[in-house]
């Protein structure tokens, strides 16, 4: 008689489940560490009198503190110089890798991680940041933790965890011309709600999730967390092995095609079950910009800014977004007129990314709008270099952009890279939380397309107009 | 980590849902490398004006609430950045306990490894609390009892809501025990677990 049929997650589960005790002890294969969630934890190492017992395990990286401009100069700000030293010190004295500014690896931990081959298929990886569960793109189980628990999983490899339900989020058909990995997990997190998937493990599965490459797929997992879930994955396959294969950190020759092997046996059995499953039409998804201070809000570009509820908190909410926001409900999209443009983050900060933007401006010709200060900032050195090569940043930057050092930068302005007040911004990032990008400025979630569209345009538009996509006549904007 | 039996005091009512952790403690904050001292960034871009002075009307900041033990908030509080320190500013600012139809989960588990006890009642629960703790006048504020004993959440006037927790996180909360402690307790079982599934190191070079 054969096994229950399971799925990914539950694969991955049983297979770092630490002895038989509860709570479960969860086994974490790969630790990601950085400036602003871990000086509290290597402390509480020291005050302890702990080790790190894994430090080939964990890797480190500075990423959401360091200014993106001249990196020779000093960083001004003193608070955000003392973390980055602390980190510098800490990976010292506990013996832990430190991909540090100034070399080739640094890049936002999200970012470099799957670059540099640490990310593979069947790991559990925890990172101090919500956006871990980008990894998961690769078959992993990722996900986001507190400083404690970073404490926690440096001093013993593992994590006390009850276990999650899971979410099967089936995307059917193919996606639109013209319409992205960014458009279409903004219509799920439309769709299933800012804690739709709390308490779950998500798992995107269906055609269209097969047909995306390993950055859309990262994408994706990426904003999982503005669902609520504690993590997001995708199955392996060929994509992903031919994405992984040959990185620095990747398994090589025998190794690697016995990983292969191994990782071909994650994917959810035929017949398994999920506790829930949310089902989303690919075809319907269209270019999509948020209005509101949820990432829920999405909207698609060519429709409005939708009515206030009649009744209830949902008013409330609505009212209070609208305000914030400076928007009126029934305005449509493409009249918004923006500020700013940020391409950038772990959610688009790839180097696809770039490509897909600079496509748009290739596409359009023209400049950056009078009106607009638009910055593009690599997701890692790496990407910048790579970029670069290919021509992009000049692409950039004859249209007007900045072109930036790789970090974190003005997705949540820890850095000096932040919205004045009332500024309104066109962003690739995944929070347009009230202040998230500077205290009172508005942010529109959108794609690397959409981003450089209303760059050139001071407004949104529908990127399909400049590329000619299907059904979309070329010049309407 | 100080064991919490029990959280006795004023209520204040935040009745917004979808509060996130960007909200509770901005990010200008985060570049501390202390875990102490975040109590008065608390809520900091909706307790000051533009300014830097203190909104008079934001309830943390009016008195008796400026020292409520127990924030009533809606639904999927805490979402967002894993940012720990958002339970560090609340423990720091006086907090005990968060009540809400539900909490996000990286929230709830910052929570009880800060010493706050994460509370989820049912929504009607919650609504009838905000209502009565908005309500109230400064001379006489809701006062509430949550009991990690019997479970309950007591208002003064003797209406009591049980609620679930995880019984591993209330052991803890308890007892005040240092979860890595406990783990480290498992030592055997780690080993035997590494011994067993050799992996490869994800940080060695090649």
């Amino acid at each position: 008689m054969s096994a229950r049929p399971r799925t990914l997650f539950d694969k991955l589960w049983d297979a770092h489940v630490v002895g038989e005790g509860e709570p479960p002890l969860l086994y974490i294969d790969l630790h990601l560490v950085h400036e602003v969630t871990s000086p509290q934890a290597f402390e509480g190492l020291r005050v302890a009198g702990r080790r790190v017992r894994r430090p080939e395990r964990t890797v480190a990286t500075i990423d959401h503190n360091v200014p993106t401009t001249d990196r020779s100069l000093p960083i001004v700000d003193d608070t955000a110089r003392i973390q980055i030293e602390a980190l510098r010190s800490n990976a010292r004295e506990f013996g832990v890798t430190l991909h540090d500014v100034g070399t080739l690896e640094q890049g936002i931990v999200h970012v470099m991680g799957p670059e540099m081959g640490y990310t593979q298929p069947g790991m559990t990886v925890v990172c101090g940041d919500s956006h871990t569960s980008t990894h998961g793109a690769f078959g992993a189980l990722a996900f986001g933790i507190g400083t404690s628990q970073v404490e926690h999983v440096l001093a013993t490899q593992c994590l006390p965890m009850a276990r999650p339900r899971t979410l099967e989020v089936r995307v059917d058909g193919a996606l639109s011309p013209g319409v992205t990995a960014k458009d279409l997990i903004l219509a799920i997190i439309a769709e299933i709600g800012v804690d739709g998937g709390r308490g779950h493990v998500i798992e995107y599965t269906g055609e269209a999730v097969r047909r995306l490459s390993m950055e859309e797929r990262m994408t994706v997992c990426n904003m999982s967390i503005e669902a609520g879930a504690r993590a997001g994955m995708i199955a392996p396959d060929d994509t992903t092995f031919a994405w992984l294969e040959g990185r620095p950190m990747a398994p090589a020759g025998e190794a690697w095609t016995a990983a292969v092997e191994r990782w071909r046996g994650l994917a959810t059995d035929e017949g398994a079950r999920y506790d829930r499953t949310v089902r989303v039409d690919a075809s319907r998804v269209a270019p999509m910009v948020t209005w509101g201070t949820t990432p829920a809000t999405a909207v698609p570009v060519m429709g409005r800014v939708p009515a206030v509820p009649e009744g209830g908190p949902e008013r409330e909410a609505a009212l209070r977004a609208l305000e914030y926001m400076g928007l009126e409900a029934g305005t449509p999209v493409e009249s918004v007129e923006i500020d700013r443009v940020f391409i950038g983050s772990c959610t688009n900060g790839r180097l696809d990314d770039l490509r897909a933007a600079a496509a748009v401006i290739r596409a359009a010709g023209g400049r950056v709008h009078p009106r607009v200060g638009a910055m593009v900032v690599p997701g890692s050195t790496r990407v910048k270099a790579q970029a670069e090569a290919e021509g992009l940043d000049r692409v950039f930057t004859d249209a007007g952009f900045e072109w930036r050092e790789s970090g974190c930068s003005m997705c949540l302005g820890m850095n000096p890279d932040v919205l004045a007040p009332g500024e309104r911004c066109a962003s690739t990032s995944n929070r347009n939380f009230e202040g998230r990008q500077g205290r009172n400025g508005r942010t529109h979630l959108v794609s690397p397309a959409m981003a450089a569209a209303a760059a050139l345009n001071g407004r949104f538009v529908d990127v399909r107009t400049i590329t000619g996509d299907a059904g979309v006549p070329a010049g309407r904007a | 980590m100080e064991a919490v039996r029990e959280v006795n005091g004023i209520v204040a009512a935040l009745d917004r849902a979808d509060v996130d952790t960007d909200q509770i403690i901005p990010k200008q904050f985060l570049k501390r490398i202390e875990r102490t001292g975040y109590g008065r960034f608390l809520f900091h871009d909706w307790r000051t004006r533009g300014d830097g002075t203190p909104d008079p009307d934001f309830v943390l900041n009016r008195p008796p609430w400026n020292e409520a033990r127990i924030l009533v908030a809606g639904r999927n509080f805490g979402c967002g950045s894993s940012r720990e320190h958002a339970a560090w500013a609340l423990r720091d600012f006086g907090i005990g306990a968060v009540v809400a139809p539900s909490l996000a989960d990286i929230f709830r588990s910052n929570c009880v490894q800060t010493g706050i006890v994460p509370v989820v009642l049912p929504e009607a629960a919650v609504v009838g609390l905000l209502e009565r703790a908005g309500r109230a006048e400064a001379g006489a504020p809701l006062r509430a009892r949550v009991d990690l004993e019997t479970m309950q959440v007591t208002l003064e006037g003797g209406e009591h809501h049980p609620f679930d927790l995880d019984p591993h996180a209330r052991r803890r909360l308890m007892e005040g025990l240092d979860d890595i402690a406990l783990t480290l307790e498992r030592e055997a079982e780690i080993a035997a677990y590494e011994a067993l599934t050799p992996r490869g190191a994800p940080a060695a070079p090649g």
